[in-house]
C-alpha cells in the first residue's frame, strides 16, 4: 500500500511539468487554432534559460526567481515568434501554420547549439530541498513534493484567468467565435499574441522548473512535444482542467507501466490516447469541434478541371526530359532523382486524402514504412523474390490503411489527426520491439533489388514508372467521379449524404487507396537504399509528409508533388552547410510568409494576375 | 497550377544538380559521414579527434605523396540520408573509402550500402556487434570496441561478488538490449546461479528516472546493472542517489566512466561503481595515451572525449591501410585492412582481424569517484578485448558466408 502511495506520489511530480507545457499548448490551440509544434522548443527554451539564471542568481530567492524570470523571458520569445512569424499567415488554410512552427523548431535548435553548446546541463538541484521525506516509510523527493503543491495552485491561477478576468472572457470569447470578437471592435491580433505569450511562458516555466530533475539538453525539444501532444488531445482540446486530468493520468500511469509491463515504455501513451479517443472522441472533456474549415479560409476555391491541351504537352516534356536524365546526368543525380520520386508520391498520397478528402492524417509513415516493411521482411524472412516483394509493399499497406481506417473515420479534424498519430506510434513500437521478426532498430539489410534492377540506371527507369505512374493514378481517382464525392464529403458533408454519397465510406476508400500509394512509395524506397529501419515509421516521418504537402499548397493537386521536389533539393543543398538547420527553419518560413497558399497556389494566383485569365487547370 | 511555372522550377532544379568541375586530384579524400547535428555533443568530439590525426599525418608527408583529407558530411542522423550521401561521396566526389555513423542504425545501412556497392566502409563508433558477426560482410571493418565484450568485462567482475539477484536498467532499444543479453550471458557463464530479479526498459532519452528507481528497489536486488546514458543516466544517478538505491550494492555500468556520460554529472557523479570509460587524466607520462592527450589539448584547447581517441584513431586506421595498400581502389584498400597493423595509435599497436574485421582496441574499466568535484575512474586498467571475444567458430557460425 505504501508503495503505491509513493508511486502515484511520483507520477504526481512528473505530471507537474507535463500539465505545465500541455495547458500552454492548449490555451494557443483553443484560441488561435494553431498546432504548435514548436511548442517543445521553448520548453527547451526554458530549461537552457533557467540553467543560466539559477547560475547568476543565488539562494532561495534567486532559484524561484529565476524560474519566474525564465517564464517572462520565454513568453517575450513566443511573442516575438507570433508577432514575426505567425502575425502574417492567420488567414492561410487551416493547419498551414503548423509548417511555419516546424521552421521556429529548426531555427531554435541551431542557435541553442550555438549559444549553450552541444554539452548537456545537469539541472541545478533546489536549495534546501535536496534529499528525501519518508512518507509510510518510503522514500519521495522533497522537490517532488514542492511540484505536487505547484500544479494544482497554477492549474487555478489559469483557472481564474480565463473564468474570471475580463480577459479571460475575450479569451473564451475567441475560442468561440473569432470574427464576433473582433466585430465588437477587440483587436485580435494583441489577443492572440497575448495568448500566444502566456502558452509560451508556461512552456518556459515547465522547462524551469523540472530543472532539479533533470536538466537542460537539446534533444528536449522533441522528446516532450509527443507526450504533450497525446495529454492536450486526451484532456480535450482547449480545455485546462482536461489538460490537467490528462497529464495526471498519464504520468501516474507510465510509473505503473515502468513497474508492471517495463517493456511498455514506448507506447503506453500512444494505447492510452488511442483508448480514450475511440470511447470519447473529443477527448476527456472536449467538446465537439466546431466544423473545420478545410481549406476554406479566404477565397472558396474554383472547382478543378483535368489539364488543357498545353498542360498536357507540358508535363509530357518534363517526363521526357526525366525519362532522357540518364543520357546527360551524372549517376548521383539519377539517386537524388529516385529520392525525390519516393517522396513525391509519398507526400501526393497524403495530398489525395488531406487535399481532397479534407482529412488531415498526422500519422501518414505508417503506410510508407508499413509498405517498405512488408516487402523487406518477406525478401529477409522467407527470400521472396524482389519483384514479388514490391508488389506486397502496396498491398499490405492498404490493408494497414483499412485497419486503422476503420477507427479512424469517425473522427474529425485534430481528433482524427491524433488518432492516425496513435496508431502510427503503434506501429512504429511494433517494428522497433518486436526483434525476433523486425530486428528492432538494428532495422532489416540487404534488403537490394534483384540482377536486372540493380544497375543505377536501371533502377532509376523502374522507381520513375511506378512513382510517377503512383501520382498519375491518383490524379486520375481526383478527377474521376469518386474524387468528386470525395470533395463533396470535404466541403459539406450533410449535402454529400442529402444527395446519396455515403461520405464515410467514400473517405474510408480513399484512405486505404492513400495508404497504398504510400506503400508504393516505401517498397521504391526499400529497395533504393537496402534497408529500413524503424525511423521510417517515426512521426518526423509523418511530418515531412504533411509539411511539403501544406509548403507547396493544399488546395492544388501538385502541391504535394512541387513541395516534395522543392525540399528534397532544398535540403540536399543546405545541408552541406554547418547551420543547415538554421537556414532550412528560415527558408521554410519564408516560403511560408511570402506564399501563404503554399508555392503552387501563390504562382497560380501570380500568373493569374500577369494574364487575366484562368489558363490554370488543377 | 501554373504549369509554365512548374518546369521553371524543375530545370532550374535539374539545372541546380549540375555536377561541379572535378578539380585535379591533390588530395587523397575520405568521405565521413555523421550526425553532427543530431549528436553535437559526440560528434564533435570525435571530428576533432580526426582533424589532430590528419595534421600529424599531413605534416608527415601525407599517404602516397599526396595529404589525406576528410570530407564531413551531416546525415541528419536518418539511415536513408547517410545511403544517399555515401553514393555522393561514391560517384561524385571521388572519396576513396568512407567511415563514419554513431549510431548503429546508421551504420548498419551503410554497411549493407558498403557491402552491394563493393565500397568500402570503416565503421568508427557504432556499437551493435551485428555490424561484424551476425550482418558481417567483407566491405565492413570496425574500429570501436564491441558491447560484448565491454559487457563480458563488467559481467567478470560480478562475478567475483557474492550478488546473486542483479536488476537490469537500459535504454528500450537495440543497443540496450544487447548489451543486457550480453551482461547476462556471460555472467551466466561464471556464474550460473545468478538470477535476474528486474529488467526496466526507459525509453532512451525519455526515462522517468523516479518510476525506475522505485522499481528497481521493490526488486530489493544486490546488484545493479546500468546502460542508461547521457540524460537518462543523469536523472537516473539524482533519483537513485536521493531514494538511497545505490547504497550498499555494486553497480556496473556499460560506457558510464566515459567522459561524455561522467563529465556532465560533475559532483554529483555515481562513487564506487565499476565501469568502463576513458580514463585519460590517469595516463602516465612517456605513454602514447599521454602523448595523445597532451596533442589534442594542444590541438583543440579541450580535454579528450572517447570520440577524440576513436576519431584519432580512425583516421590513423585508414591512412595506414593507404599505404599498405600503395593504391587506393576499394579491392586494394580491402585486402590492406585484412590483418592491418597500425603502428604508434594511443593503445599501441591497433590490428584488425581478418575474421571478422574488427579492430583490437579494448576497453578501459575501473572504478568511479568524485575528485575535485569531477567525476573521474580510479584503479583502471586497460583490458585487450581479445579473452572476451566469442570463439573463432562461434564467429565463423554467426558472419555470413563470404
Amino acid at each position: 500500500m505504501a508503495f503505491f502511495f509513493a508511486q502515484f506520489l511520483t507520477g504526481l511530480a512528473n505530471a507537474a511539468a507535463l500539465f505545465l507545457v500541455a495547458s500552454g499548448l492548449s490555451l494557443i490551440f483553443g484560441v488561435t487554432r494553431i498546432v504548435n509544434f514548436a511548442h517543445g522548443s521553448f520548453y527547451m527554451l526554458g530549461a537552457f534559460i533557467g540553467v543560466v539564471l539559477m547560475d547568476l542568481l543565488p539562494g532561495h530567492v534567486g532559484f524561484w526567481g529565476a524560474i519566474l524570470l525564465t517564464g517572462l523571458a520565454v513568453g517575450l520569445i513566443g511573442a516575438v515568434v507570433e508577432m514575426v512569424v505567425l502575425r502574417p499567415i492567420y488567414r492561410a488554410p487551416e493547419l498551414f501554420q503548423l509548417v511555419a512552427t516546424f521552421g521556429v523548431i529548426l531555427v531554435i535548435q541551431d542557435l541553442a547549439l550555438m549559444i549553450w553548446g552541444a554539452e548537456d546541463r545537469l539541472g541545478p538541484r533546489a536549495p534546501g530541498l535536496r534529499g528525501v521525506w519518508r512518507i509510510f516509510d518510503e522514500p519521495v523527493p522533497k522537490y517532488d513534493i514542492v511540484l505536487i503543491a505547484i500544479t494544482p495552485v497554477i492549474l487555478f491561477a489559469l483557472w481564474y484567468l480565463i473564468a474570471r478576468t475580463r480577459l479571460g472572457v475575450l479569451v473564451r470569447a475567441a475560442t468561440q467565435d473569432r470574427e464576433m470578437v473582433g466585430a465588437l471592435g477587440v483587436n485580435q491580433a494583441w489577443l492572440f499574441t497575448g495568448v500566444f505569450a502566456l502558452g509560451s511562458a508556461l512552456a518556459g516555466l515547465g522547462g524551469a522548473l523540472q530543472l532539479p530533475k533533470g536538466g537542460a539538453d537539446l534533444l528536449m525539444d522533441f522528446n516532450i512535444i509527443g507526450a504533450v501532444f497525446v495529454v492536450v488531445v486526451i484532456g480535450g482540446m482547449g480545455s485546462l482542467p482536461g489538460a490537467f486530468i490528462a497529464s495526471v493520468l498519464i504520468s501516474v500511469l507510465n510509473v505503473f507501466g515502468v513497474t508492471y509491463l517495463p517493456q511498455s515504455t514506448l507506447v503506453l501513451m500512444y494505447v492510452v490516447m488511442a483508448v480514450v479517443l475511440i470511447v470519447r472522441p473529443y477527448g476527456l472533456l472536449g467538446r465537439e469541434e466546431v466544423a473545420g474549415e478545410h481549406g476554406q479560409v479566404g477565397a472558396p476555391e474554383t472547382p478543378i478541371r483535368p489539364y488543357g491541351r498545353k498542360g498536357m504537352a507540358l508535363v509530357a516534356v518534363l517526363l521526357a526530359l526525366l525519362a532522357l536524365l540518364p543520357v546527360f546526368a551524372e549517376p548521383f543525380v539519377l539517386t537524388l532523382v529516385v529520392d525525390m520520386v519516393v517522396f513525391a508520391l509519398f507526400a501526393a498520397s497524403l495530398h489525395f486524402i488531406l487535399g481532397s478528402g479534407g482529412l488531415v492524417s498526422f500519422g501518414h509513415a505508417a503506410f510508407f514504412g508499413g509498405g517498405a516493411y512488408a516487402a523487406a521482411l518477406l525478401v529477409y524472412h522467407t527470400g521472396t523474390p524482389m519483384e514479388l516483394a514490391f508488389l506486397f509493399a502496396p498491398l499490405a499497406a492498404g490493408l494497414l490503411a483499412l485497419g486503422i481506417g476503420w477507427f479512424c473515420i469517425r473522427l474529425t479534424g485534430v481528433y482524427f489527426a491524433m488518432l492516425t498519430l496513435a496508431f502510427s506510434q503503434l506501429v512504429w513500437s511494433l517494428a522497433f520491439q518486436w526483434r525476433s521478426v523486425t530486428r528492432g532498430d538494428d532495422g532489416l539489410v540487404n534488403i537490394w533489388p534483384a540482377e536486372w534492377l540493380s544497375g543505377d540506371i536501371a533502377y532509376y527507369y523502374f522507381a520513375l514508372a511506378f512513382g510517377i505512374g503512383g501520382i498519375l493514378v491518383l490524379r486520375h481517382v481526383i478527377h474521376a467521379p469518386f474524387g468528386y464525392a470525395l470533395r463533396a464529403g470535404r466541403d459539406s458533408p450533410r449535402q454529400a449524404e442529402a444527395t446519396g454519397i455515403d461520405v464515410k465510406r467514400v473517405q474510408f476508400a480513399a484512405f486505404a487507396l492513400a495508404g497504398a500509394m504510400a506503400g508504393l512509395a516505401g517498397g521504391i524506397f526499400v529497395f533504393s537504399k537496402g534497408s529500413v529501419f524503424p525511423t521510417e515509421l517515426e512521426i518526423a516521418k509523418s511530418f515531412d509528409a504533411l509539411i511539403v504537402v501544406f509548403l507547396g499548397g493544399v488546395k492544388t493537386l501538385a502541391g504535394g508533388v512541387v513541395g516534395a521536389s522543392f525540399m528534397t533539393v532544398v535540403e540536399d543543398w543546405l545541408v552541406r552547410l554547418e547551420y543547415w538547420r538554421l537556414l532550412l527553419g528560415l527558408v521554410i518560413i519564408a516560403v511560408v510568409i511570402v506564399m501563404p497558399e503554399g508555392i503552387v497556389g501563390t504562382l497560380r494566383t501570380l500568373w493569374r494576375r500577369l494574364r487575366h485569365s484562368d489558363e490554370e487547370a488543377v | 497550377m501554373n504549369l509554365m511555372r512548374r518546369t521553371v522550377l524543375a530545370t532550374a532544379a535539374a539545372l541546380a544538380l549540375t555536377p561541379a568541375t572535378a578539380f585535379a586530384q591533390e588530395t587523397i579524400k575520405v568521405g565521413e559521414i555523421n550526425h553532427y547535428k543530431r549528436l553535437a555533443a559526440f560528434a564533435e568530439p570525435y571530428r576533432k579527434g580526426i582533424e589532430l590525426a590528419l595534421s600529424e599525418i599531413n605534416a608527415d608527408g601525407g599517404v602516397l605523396g599526396k595529404d589525406l583529407e576528410f570530407i564531413f558530411r551531416d546525415d541528419q542522423g536518418d539511415p536513408a540520408e547517410a545511403v544517399k550521401i555515401a553514393e555522393e561521396l561514391m560517384t561524385r566526389d571521388g572519396a576513396v573509402m568512407f567511415t563514419g555513423s554513431i549510431l548503429s542504425n546508421v551504420g548498419l545501412a551503410l554497411s549493407s550500402f558498403a557491402n552491394e556497392k563493393k565500397y568500402l566502409y570503416l565503421a568508427a563508433e557504432p556499437l551493435a556487434d551485428t555490424l561484424v558477426w551476425t550482418s558481417g560482410n567483407p566491405y565492413t571493418f570496425r574500429l570501436r570496441v564491441s558491447t560484448w565484450v565491454q559487457a563480458a568485462m563488467l559481467a567478470e567482475e560480478a562475478a567475483k561478488t557474492d550478488a546473486i539477484k542483479y536488476a537490469t536498467i537500459a535504454p528500450n532499444y537495440a543497443y540496450g538490449t544487447d548489451a543486457v543479453e550480453a551482461f547476462k550471458t556471460n555472467l551466466k557463464m561464471l556464474k550460473p546461479e545468478v538470477e535476474f530479479v528486474a529488467e526496466q526498459w526507459p525509453a532512451l532519452f525519455k526515462i522517468d528516472a523516479g518510476a525506475e528507481v522505485q522499481a528497481i528497489e521493490r526488486a530489493k536486488p544486490d546488484a545493479i546493472y546500468n546502460v542508461t546514458f547521457g540524460t537518462d543516466l543523469a536523472k537516473f544517478v539524482r533519483q537513485g542517489t536521493d531514494r538511497g538505491l545505490f547504497e550498499g550494492r555494486p553497480v556496473y555500468g556499460l560506457l558510464t566512466g566515459e567522459p561524455e556520460y561522467l563529465e556532465p554529472l560533475e559532483d554529483e557523479a555515481p562513487e564506487g561503481w565499476f565501469v568502463t570509460g576513458f580514463p585519460w587524466y590517469g595516463f602516465e607520462d612517456g605513454t602514447p595515451g599521454k602523448t595523445f592527450v597532451d596533442a589534442y589539448e594542444d590541438f583543440t584547447g579541450e580535454t579528450p572525449k572517447i570520440g577524440s581517441l576513436v576519431g584519432y584513431m580512425t583516421a590513423q586506421s585508414i591512412a595506414a591501410a593507404i599505404t599498405k595498400a600503395g593504391a587506393t581502389d576499394t579491392e586494394a584498400l580491402r585486402m590492406a585492412f585484412e590483418g592491418l597493423e597500425v603502428e604508434g595509435t594511443p593503445i599501441g599497436t591497433l590490428h584488425y582481424r581478418e575474421i571478422d574485421n574488427q579492430s583490437t582496441l579494448g576497453a578501459w574499466t575501473g572504478t568511479t569517484a568524485v575528485e575535485d568535484g569531477k567525476g573521474v575512474m580510479v584503479d583502471w586498467t586497460y583490458n585487450d578485448p581479445a579473452p572476451y571475444m566469442p570463439s573463432d567458430e562461434e564467429i565463423m557460425e554467426m558472419r555470413p558466408a563470404e
